[in-house]
């Protein structure tokens, strides 16, 4: 069970203030999600090759032997690293890049890639987490984030959310799946990967899959409806936006919000409190099946 | 009248002081920043505004208090009640004024699902639409919807009724539309005027228990 | 083989009972609803021993040696803990479910006993109230009778996912127990059979059941314990996640555990035996290093001071006993064997705690039948019964060296099977074996 908060920024001057926006949104989630946090950043572009984001289970990971291999194979324009993780941006295709990491690099997990997107995950508290990766300092287009009370699985940095599930593309979910079991294999044999046992990677690794097969994301989430059984509440991020729904029972919190500056979900109203002209905001729900979305024209 | 600052005392200090009230005393609570359990077992016949949005369980299980909320509220509000009066400005998250005994709940806006869901003698008005599972199990009292209801209205409903002026997407197990005759009308009037909703009882029909679930019949077995 | 016809051999498929269950289902079309736990063989604690004093462990003498069995419930944030004489309490059965007589009973036996009753899901009554020294209050899907006023005369608060009998299942009442009082207490209208929610109606999922613990504390004042009930399946996941969402007493409720009513299928065939429960419970406490901050109450087939003992040894803080406390009160009693007869049962078979025509007049509703119950010998019996489940725990634990129950250990224990061995975490007697956690 957890906590879920998701930010837009539609308002460009305020992209400096993502992180400082959507760090009080997490930490309000932390209650309900005491065990680990995780978060998707959307922000620095690069439109010309790709980004991926790196994470080591070892804290003593050698960063620099690795960004030297890095660079003699490839067109390293930007590597950084914070806590675990490293983002590397470069001008080469992903697939290249994937394919290396996989050969050679098999004790580096890739938490996201794409052009935009940035994840990363924490085990332990949200508040150490919020500070290890100086989230407030993140600035950006949109955010995810994810606190998590593990019900099923285990509590790992793999097992936190957000999970990618394709280029530039993310999940979080509270609530809990029924049939994720035989999905996962079901997945496994159409070629998805896992890495965990975790119901939410399940979740991810249908719609990557759908998306694959040629649906759109609206597609895909409608596919969904009818193939995952459980409780969830889901916000999707794309490069351009992020998007919500919930499950036909709608059991599972959501609230949403709205002013002309940004758009925002989360489990409780509580994180969206935390945001500038909240009290003025439009504020609903959304309703069980309906898919929201928000883009960047 | 007694300002509560929540920025400056806790949820326990806020209900320790309202729970202590005493008939007549007024409240005024602000900074609320969608915190939970606000105002929560009170009572005494104080008067309470809560200024700002509210998170879960606003008003739970409230005798007697005349509680008023300034802007929107989290689900379970008013849950359990028994006596007293809720009133929401805005609009209220699911669950609202579950399982509650008595006492009256007026929503302003719009009600979430599983509005009313186990009612147990409460009275609920809605100004606008509320969502679905509304009044499920709903076992007394009376859900006056101003606006639309959505799905599975009144499923598996006992002995509530249910008032809607607006359209009912679809109607839960065992639920029907049921005449309505003067008592229903009048009943539906009173509380229209108690909650100051501006409506004609013409506009409105009236819903309820079929009974066929009452004692099992092998018969009615699809309905399971 | 049958005694008369020695040439017929009966199919362990399709043996009698089963048989008959088939016919009685093509003739009405309705599952068999019953009342009792899970009757077939499960392992148990019976396949347990305890390993006595010997050579290198000395035992206690009694009377001046002593052997505490006071425990402490809900201290982790409540004002106002529970403070028992003997870690056995009662179980929490609804007065609809049992007559007043029967509550009162409990009531009466408990308090005798310096122990607890637990109300069910009908709410609370006010001669529970006045008859029990220390009553848990149990909150539960129906909310039927829930109000503030009881919770605050409550001395603890149980939310109630689940039982034993039926993990994901809802209360049930048939019509004819379904009276004029019990219809009051729960607004029904009376005789109808009572549908019930199985999932609470304002929350759903561990996090938002800390809000609404959070809740129940507000409108009580943090001075009740908050127990958190569920019935055996997930067993760890569902003890962490009880701890994380803030219950000061966790209550696990094996497969062996009775209700007054629910479907056959689902006694017998959901949640898991007791045995493993309790073992799966007490890690998730000590994994979270919570183990005796946030205590555990295990029930289920608990029958005898050896029991007890043992699920103590595995680590319970304390247990409850529902279906031994009817017993105690004169349930299945060979006194009735007739009545019990006419009505196509039989003593200590007798099951049908849902039809409300109960010859001991405990599971009924009937006044006739209920007055056959005399509330103040029935208090004394019970009493009797667990002093008596308190002195056989005891000599247990002096026998292996322990002045205070608690002290009792998985290491005082060995398994008679491969499968006690395995579900309590216990070597098979004779070996070090521990299926599945060393060597295979």
């Amino acid at each position: 069970m957890c906590g879920i908060v998701g930010l837009f920024i539609k308002n460009p001057a305020l992209e400096s203030e993502l992180g400082a926006l959507v760090a009080p949104m997490l930490s309000e989630m932390t209650e309900r999600g005491p065990d680990s946090a995780g978060m998707a950043v959307y922000r620095d572009p690069n439109d010309k090759g790709c980004k991926v984001t790196v994470l080591s289970q070892k804290l003593d990971f050698d960063w620099a032997s690795f960004e030297k291999a890095v660079n003699s194979h490839f067109s390293l324009n930007k590597f950084t690293v914070t806590q675990n993780h490293a983002v590397l941006s470069l001008d080469n295709s992903l697939s290249e890049v994937e394919h290396w990491l996989a050969s050679n690099w098999t004790d580096l997990s890739v938490t996201s890639a794409g052009t935009n997107i940035e994840i990363f995950k924490g085990k332990g508290n949200p508040a150490d987490f919020i500070k290890q990766f100086d989230i407030k300092n993140m600035t950006g287009t949109h955010a995810l984030g994810h606190t998590r009370m593990a019900t099923e699985s285990a509590i790992t940095t793999e097992h936190s959310h957000p999970f990618s599930t394709g280029q530039d593309l993310c999940l979080v979910h509270n609530g809990s799946l029924s049939n994720h079991n035989r999905l996962r294999e079901t997945l496994k044999r159409a070629g998805v990967q896992f890495k965990t046992d975790n119901d939410s990677e399940v979740a991810a690794g249908y719609l990557s899959w759908r998306l694959s097969e040629g649906d759109d994301l609206d597609e895909a989430l409608n596919h969904a409806i009818e193939d995952l059984d459980g409780f969830y509440t889901f916000a999707i991020g794309t490069k351009d936006g992020f998007a919500v729904m919930r499950d036909p029972i709608g059991c599972k919190p959501a609230i949403m919000a709205e002013t002309d500056d940004w758009a925002a979900m989360s489990s409780e109203y509580r994180a969206i409190a935390t945001l500038p002209g909240a009290e003025n905001a439009r504020i609903w729900e959304p309703e069980p099946t309906q898919i929201y979305s928000w883009k960047r024209s | 009248m007694t300002a509560i600052n929540l920025n400056e005392s806790s949820v326990r200090e806020l209900n320790e002081k309202l729970q202590s009230g005493s008939s007549g005393d007024q409240f005024s609570v602000n900074n609320t920043v969608g915190k939970h359990a606000l105002s929560v077992g009170l009572t005494s016949e104080i008067n309470v505004e809560i200024n700002g949005h509210v998170g879960y369980y606003c008003a739970g299980m409230n005798q007697q208090a005349n509680i008023v909320i300034n802007g929107n509220a989290g689900p379970g509000l008013a849950e359990n009640m028994m006596s007293g009066e809720v009133r929401v400005t805005g609009n209220a998250s699911q669950y609202a004024a579950a399982t509650a005994h008595g006492g009256l709940l007026v929503i302003e806006g719009d009600a979430s699902s599983r509005c009313g869901i186990s009612m147990k003698g409460v009275n609920i008005v809605v100004g606008g639409n509320i969502g679905h599972m509304s009044a499920f199990m709903a076992q007394s009292g009376c859900l006056v919807v101003c606006g639309d209801a959505g799905d599975a209205l009144g499923d598996s409903v006992y002995e509530a009724k249910i008032y809607v002026r607006g359209e009912v997407k679809s109607l839960g197990t065992d639920c029907i539309e049921k005449e309505m005759r003067d008592e229903h009308k009048k009943e539906l009037k009173e509380l229209l005027k108690q909650s100051n909703m501006n409506h004609k009882v013409e506009d409105f029909r009236r819903y309820g228990s079929a009974r066929k679930l009452y004692n099992f019949d092998i018969d009615q077995v699809d309905e399971y | 083989m049958s005694k008369d016809n020695p040439t017929l051999i009966e199919s362990s498929t399709f043996p009698r009972h089963v048989i008959a269950e088939i016919q009685r289902a093509a003739k009405t079309g309705i599952y068999d609803i019953r009342g009792f736990g899970a009757k077939r063989d499960i392992p148990t604690f019976d396949d347990l021993v305890f390993l006595g004093a010997s050579t290198s462990r000395y035992p206690l003498e009694g009377y001046r040696e002593k052997c505490t069995t006071e425990v402490v419930l809900g201290n982790r944030f409540a004002k106002n803990p529970i403070h028992l004489k003997t870690p056995v309490t009662i179980a929490g059965m609804s007065f609809g479910s049992l007559s007043a007589q029967a509550k009162e009973s409990l009531g009466r036996g408990a308090t005798l006993a310096g122990t607890s009753t637990t109300t069910g899901d009908g709410g609370m009554t006010p001669e529970e109230r006045g008859h029990s020294k220390t009553l848990v209050y149990q909150y539960l899907p129906s909310r039927y009778g829930m109000n503030p006023d009881d919770l605050r005369r409550a001395d603890a608060i149980e939310i109630v996912l689940g039982q034993g009998a039926k993990p994901g299942g809802g209360g049930m009442l048939l019509g004819q127990k379904i009276s004029p009082r019990v219809a009051e207490m729960r607004n029904l209208p009376e005789g109808i059979d009572q549908r019930s929610a199985c999932r609470h109606p304002d929350w759903t999922g561990p996090d938002d059941l800390e809000i609404k613990i959070q809740e129940l504390r507000e409108i009580t004042n943090w001075e009740k314990p908050i127990y958190v009930k569920v019935g055996a399946t997930r067993v760890f996941y569902d003890v962490t996640l009880a701890v994380k969402a803030g219950a000061d007493v966790v209550v696990v409720d094996g497969m062996q555990g009775g209700t007054a009513a629910t479907q056959d299928v689902f006694i017998e065939h959901v949640g898991i035996p007791t045995l493993p429960a309790v073992r799966m419970a007490v890690e998730a406490l000590q994994e979270m290093d919570m183990h005796r901050k946030v205590q555990l109450i295990v029930s289920g087939g608990i029958r005898s001071g050896a029991d007890v003992a043992k699920a103590l040894a595995l680590g319970a803080d304390a247990v409850s006993i529902g279906t031994a406390a009817l017993i105690a009160l004169g349930d299945q009693s060979p006194e009735f064997d007739d009545e019990y007869k006419a009505i196509g049962s039989a003593a200590g078979f007798w099951d049908d705690y849902q039809a409300g025509n109960d010859p001991a007049g405990i599971t009924t509703q009937d006044p006739e039948l209920a007055k056959r119950l005399d509330p103040i010998l029935g208090g004394r019996r019970l009493a009797n019964y667990i002093n008596v489940l308190t002195l056989e725990l005891q000599t247990l634990a002096r026998a292996c060296g322990k002045s205070h129950v608690h002290n009792l250990e998985p290491e005082d224990m060995v398994a008679l099977t491969m499968e006690a061995a395995a579900m309590a975490g216990v070597p098979l007697a004779g070996t070090s074996w521990i299926p599945g956690k060393n060597g295979m």
